[in-house]
């Protein structure tokens, strides 16, 4: 009888044995080839290990060996959805350090640019969200608002995705006469199509229960794991590099840093549907002000920095990328080091994601907007 | 032989006759059984084939696409490529499977949606078996399915398959509740198991608007449950596919996974068949009280033809929650049958009780 | 009491997301006229590429098979990943002088980046971006090009 009475007791507590499992680098939601080891007991989600490195291409040792205007081509395949973001830093940090004032026009262009970019990230964005949670349909909703934007990048800078549209000293080529037309014309049915994506996907109750008080990450824990962009905003780290060290014509726009200090799953999402407003209202206020002028300035044939080190930082759609030039004074850089978001955001998941189910692991995971070569770099 | 397509009792009858005339009785029952074996091997193959062509063409065209159209007219041969495909795949079964589990688990899945199709009326008279607990025949085989399912994901020997398996266990036990309690509701008001006693009873007018609003919210629990008991988005919980990569079948390849695709249409048309026969009066055309020459007009469509309207619609339905619909969350699925679903239906018996009682449907 | 209201003030609450995003769906399923999909290889006629498409480097001739290239080598240099080789030869012009001139302007599609740095470095414009984008060929020996056309010669009035 006492035997019973213990089998009882203690079948209260049944020790499951946790296990691992390899999500990766072969699995639909991990967006390229990212891989999680994962420690479950049952559905539960105990420590998440990200292996990364599966498409490590080297960027950095490559720019060691190609000239300041060849590297910005290939700072286009890192973090492929935000490349005129990361151009632009690269361009940047060459300007400054060889003090190179670009025109306002330049400086309209690329913010516009960056704008848009970041519009079509955080489409991009909504609809992976969407199909990792189950909704497929909201994937081709995004797509297809994204291929008006990528119309235009096509049309400007002959490239939908890697545009390679600055250089050092200005950008590529002038806009294309159908610029602005295209642009607002996309804004003014895109600005129809938004509200839908809220409709469908963010006031949904069963989307509201996958993300709400799911995925916490708190203030501190954000700040020390360099958790930057919507992701970092949402824990109430103010960390908009367009804010806080402006560049190109950031200074001359109005818009607001988005901040909530709730640092769930369901905060960083609407982070980015509110960063969303916010880039159509910064194009709406540039879009009909750009002054003329020239595109670039005209820069020497071989460009040499002057020795020394040289940081830049820019806000992607991710966060906070910067880049890191040492240069002994030759025409290609000694060392390069690019600080780029997606790394520092996937190493928080751990925080954010233990103690949840696999299914909440996959939502906190698309709400980080991992770019796999942005991390692996 | 007349050939009736209103009424095809007497076209049965008379086969029965001529079968009897020619051979013995037992060599008639086995001819006979052959002949209704190879008619629904035919239905279900043709008519889960139309169904994965219709649900591509319905999803895309939820998410403005095309869908396929390459492959035939239209991409009609799309499927029966992709049928052929799946045949001549190798069949790949992982080294440290349960050999004999592993193989029986798709057949499992296949006997309970082929038990389950038997009973349905697609017309009158054209029934194979009448039970008189037809209701329970149905939801008592349709549960067996669920035993392949956790039979795949254990004998798999894969991680994923398995946390499927057992997700799809918790789920379809608990759905088959609200499913039995839906339907409960509406014996209660039909007052009979047989479902061709069922649908004779939706002569003047279908259950769902002749029970007011508890057969309302009966259909609606019934779609739901039915939705989670077909592991459809957004109940896919079993396969997930961004979670879990394709749950319980992630090791099945060839034909052996053809059967589990194949068992899921055929599952969501078993429950859209239920809901018709239960709720929307089977093959009984769409009457209204009293315009005598509409009525006339639906009463030249044939039954079969009403029957397999209404089937492409509630499937249509269950289509449209799929391409809109995030999945749950495991627990967020019990949360909702066991604090939502289930008291809801509790009240809801009640209140039919009430309506039959007070007569108030009359 | 309350506890009831707001039990069934959720479930309705729910109820009315679902239903909107239902509506939104049904919105674009009964119309499927206004898909969005681009039949491909059916509307190759009507596909026109924007003018700054970049799918391929070309080196436009004129009718007398004449071309801008001089052959200076800065598109090769400015190449980020050695697409381009530049085989020069000499010439000797009408006047006696030896000139240096192209003699086979190399380029590796498959090595290709598409950055636009060897056209916009050109000193004469003899290489444009073309916009043709169907490169899938059977052999990998086929993505290696020669860009100027066999016996031209480069256009008079060309200064290097």
């Amino acid at each position: 009888m006492s035997e019973l009475k213990e089998i009882i007791i203690s079948s209260d507590k049944i020790h499951t044995d946790q296990y691992l499992v390899n999500m990766g680098p072969q699995h639909p939601s991990t967006h390229g080839v990212l891989r999680l080891l994962v420690q479950l007991e049952g559905e539960i989600v105990h420590h998440i290990q990200p292996h990364v490195g599966y498409i490590h291409s080297g960027i950095e040792k490559m720019c060691e060996a190609i000239s300041y205007p060849q590297i910005i081509h290939l700072t286009d395949r890192m973090d492929y959805l935000s490349a005129h973001m990361n151009n632009e830093a690269v361009a940047l940090c060459v300007e400054n350090a060889l003090q190179v004032e670009v025109p306002d026009r330049v400086k309209y262009i690329r913010t516009i640019m960056d704008e848009l970019s970041r519009l079509a990230s955080h489409q991009l964005w909504w609809c992976v969200m969407g199909m990792d949670l189950g909704a497929l349909t909201t994937f081709f909703y995004g797509l297809r608002d994204r291929e008006h934007i990528l119309d235009i990048f096509e049309e400007t800078c002959g490239a939908r995705l890697t545009v390679n549209y600055n250089v050092p000293g200005g950008l590529m080529f002038d806009i294309h006469p159908n610029f602005q037309k295209r642009v607002k014309d996309f804004l003014k049915e895109f600005k129809k199509k938004l509200p839908e994506y809220d409709q469908l996907l963010s006031d949904n109750v069963i989307f509201r229960e996958r993300t709400n008080n799911i995925g916490y990450l708190s203030l501190e824990d954000a700040i020390s794991w360099g958790v930057t962009g919507p992701s970092g905003r949402g824990s109430g780290f103010s960390c908009d590099v367009r804010k806080h060290e402006p560049y190109s014509a950031y200074p001359l726009v109005q818009f607001q840093e988005k901040l909530d200090t709730k640092g769930d799953s369901f905060t960083r999402y609407k982070l980015r549907i509110d960063e969303m407003w916010e880039s159509i209202r910064i194009i709406e206020q540039l879009i009909d002000n750009i002054p003329e002028g020239d595109y670039a300035v005209k820069m020497k044939g071989v460009i040499k920095l002057p020795e020394g080190e040289f940081y830049q930082r820019v806000e992607t759609a991710r966060g906070e990328f910067g880049v890191y030039i040492i240069s002994d004074g030759k025409k290609n850089p000694y060392r390069v080091k690019f600080r780029s978001p997606g790394f520092s955001n996937l190493f928080a998941l751990n925080k954010m994601a233990a103690g949840h189910k696999i299914a909440d692991l996959v939502a906190i995971m698309s709400t980080l907007d991992l770019v796999i070569p942005d991390i692996d770099r | 032989m007349g050939f009736n397509i209103y009424d095809f009792t007497e076209m049965t009858h008379n086969m029965h006759l001529w079968f009897l005339e020619r051979m013995s009785p037992a060599m008639t029952t086995v001819v006979e059984w052959t002949i209704i074996g190879v008619c629904y091997l035919l239905f279900i193959a043709l008519f889960g084939l139309f169904l994965v062509y219709a649900e591509r063409k319905v999803c895309a065209a939820f998410q403005q696409r095309l869908g396929p159209t390459r492959v035939g007219y239209w991409g009609l041969l799309q499927t029966i490529a992709d049928f052929l495909k799946l045949l001549m795949k190798e069949l790949i079964m992982p080294k440290s499977a349960d050999k004999f589990l592993y193989n029986l688990a798709p057949f499992i899945v296949m006997i309970a949606t082929f038990m389950a199709i038997a009973v349905l009326p697609f017309g009158k008279g054209l029934q194979t078996m009448d039970f008189d607990i037809g209701i329970f025949y149905v939801t008592a085989v349709s549960s067996i399915g669920v035993i392949g399912i956790l039979i795949a994901g254990w004998s798999s020997n894969n991680k994923y398959s398995l946390i499927g398996a057992m997700r799809s266990g918790a789920q379809i036990l608990s759905y088959e509740l609200s499913v039995s309690l839906s339907l409960v509701t509406m014996i209660i008001f039909a007052g009979t198991m047989q479902l061709s006693g069922i649908v004779e009873g939706q002569r003047d007018a279908w259950f769902l608007f002749k029970g007011h609003i508890p057969a309302l919210i009966a259909f609606v629990i019934f779609l739901i449950a039915g939705t989670a008991e077909t592991n459809r988005g957004p109940f896919d919980l079993a396969e997930a596919e961004s979670e879990l990569t394709a749950g319980f079948h992630t090791e099945y390849s060839g034909i052996k996974f053809a059967f589990f695709f194949l068992a899921e249409y055929i599952n969501m048309f078993i429950v859209a068949a239920m809901a018709t026969t239960v709720f929307l009066g089977g093959w009984m055309p769409l009457h209204f009280g009293s315009l005598e020459s509409f009525n006339h007009v639906m009463d030249f469509i044939p039954p079969l033809v009403w029957f397999f309207i209404k089937v492409c619609g509630v499937i249509f339905l269950i289509m449209w929650f799929k391409w809109t619909f995030p999945r749950l969350r495991v627990d967020q699925i019990l949360t909702l049958e066991w604090k939502y679903l289930l008291p809801i239906n509790l009240i809801n018996i009640l209140l039919m009780c009430l309506v039959v009682l007070t007569k108030f449907h009359l | 009491m309350n506890a009831i209201f707001e039990y069934f003030g959720t479930i309705f609450k729910g109820v009315k997301t679902l239903l909107t995003g239902m509506k939104i769906t049904g919105k674009y399923v009964f119309t499927p006229w206004k898909h969005v999909t681009q039949q491909y290889p059916e509307n190759r006629e009507t596909l026109k590429m924007f003018d700054r498409y970049r799918g391929e480097v070309i080196m436009p001739h004129n009718e007398n098979n004449e071309h801008l290239c001089t052959g200076c080598g800065i598109c090769e240099l400015n190449c980020p990943n050695g697409s381009i080789e530049i085989i020069s030869k000499m010439v000797v012009s009408e006047d006696g002088k030896k000139k240096r001139a192209i003699d086979q302007h190399i380029y590796h599609l498959g090595m290709c980046t598409f950055c636009n740095l060897c056209v916009k470095a050109c000193p004469t414009g003899a290489i444009v971006m073309g916009q043709n984008f169907e490169h899938a060929v059977w052999d990998r020996s086929k993505l290696t090009k020669v860009l100027n056309q066999p016996g031209s010669k480069i256009a008079q009035g060309v200064k290097e």
